[in-house]
């Protein structure tokens, strides 16, 4: 793990949304921070969310704000290591305007051995007038206290042998 | 989409793929194969494209319910909170919402979804919905 380059969400982007789900939607790296970074879901006329009504869904905001979750995480740590989604909240405070983009900046305000945790927003060009805040809690899936265990044993078995 | 159900699904539905599969009590179970588009982690769902299934799932059951009650307001969501029990694997999900509590000005619901096992849902939700 020390061996792996320190993670970089600019470098990371262009890597992740080449393909997948991030990929379909569109996504744009666009800023980044110690423990933050911003993406953007440009607008596209196949993912809007009514028939009257030129707006985004909601669905590709929760993944804009999912993708923006993990790599603030990955960008607080310094390491690009599985992470799992636990739980994500998303309250919308209005329907983004029609035919934009929608940003979503996610900051990782703390992380433990086995869990991240991040707050964020969903803009459409104004930071102070969001469209909706999130809040998620991830797990750290490296950190499996089970094998952990494992090791433990292992070790303790590797050291009875040399007391032979 | 079954015959004579006045239900559409949205563009960003559709263009994810996510499909009526059938109806359970009057409400619809809501089903996407697995593919590229719904891709996250190597072989597994990306959580974002799991969310989309749960609340598009959720938007059809209350539509559903209302048109049957000869309602047809304008939906607005007010939350949503998703909790994910275990990895999407590469298999065909699918997801069913119950109305908690359905109002004249808010609809509660319960969302899952699932894989082979209904009782072992790889994801749930739970969402607050205005109508206006």
């Amino acid at each position: 793990m020390s061996n792996q380059p320190k993670f970089d969400a600019g470098e990371a982007g262009k890597f992740f949304f080449r393909a997948g789900h991030t990929g379909w939607l569109g996504l744009e790296y666009v800023a980044h921070g110690q423990n933050w970074v911003e993406l953007k879901l440009p607008w596209r006329e196949d993912l809007i969310g009514e028939p009257d009504r030129h707006v985004l869904a909601s669905g590709p905001i929760v993944s804009l704000m999912d993708m923006a979750s993990g790599m603030s995480i990955w960008q607080t740590t310094g390491v690009f290591t599985p992470v799992a989604t636990l739980d994500l909240r998303v309250d919308y405070q209005r329907p983004a305007r029609e035919k934009s983009a929608v940003w979503g900046r996610v900051e990782c305000y703390r992380t433990t051995r086995s869990a991240a945790f991040v707050r964020g927003i969903a803009h459409d060009g104004d930071e102070a007038d969001p469209v909706a805040h999130v809040a998620g809690v991830f797990m750290q899936v490296s950190y499996d206290p089970k094998k952990r265990l494992e090791a433990q044993a292992e070790s303790a078995k590797t050291e009875g042998r040399d007391d032979d | 989409m079954t015959e004579g159900s006045s239900l559409e699904l949205t563009a960003y539905a559709r263009s994810l793929g996510i499909e009526v599969e059938r109806e359970e009590d009057g409400l619809p179970v809501l089903a996407v194969d697995f593919g590229r588009n719904v891709e996250g982690r190597p072989g597994h769902f990306h959580g974002g494209a799991t969310a989309g299934l749960l609340e598009t799932a959720g938007y059809a059951a209350l539509r559903t319910r209302l048109l049957a009650e000869g309602r047809e307001p304008q939906l607005k969501p007010i939350n949503i909170t998703v909790q994910y029990l275990s990895a999407g694997r590469q298999k065909r999900t699918f997801a069913l919402a119950r109305i908690t509590r359905l109002g004249r000005r808010n609809a509660n619901l319960t969302v899952e979804a699932w894989q082979d096992d209904r009782t072992r849902p790889i994801a749930s939700a739970v969402m607050n919905i205005l109508m206006a």
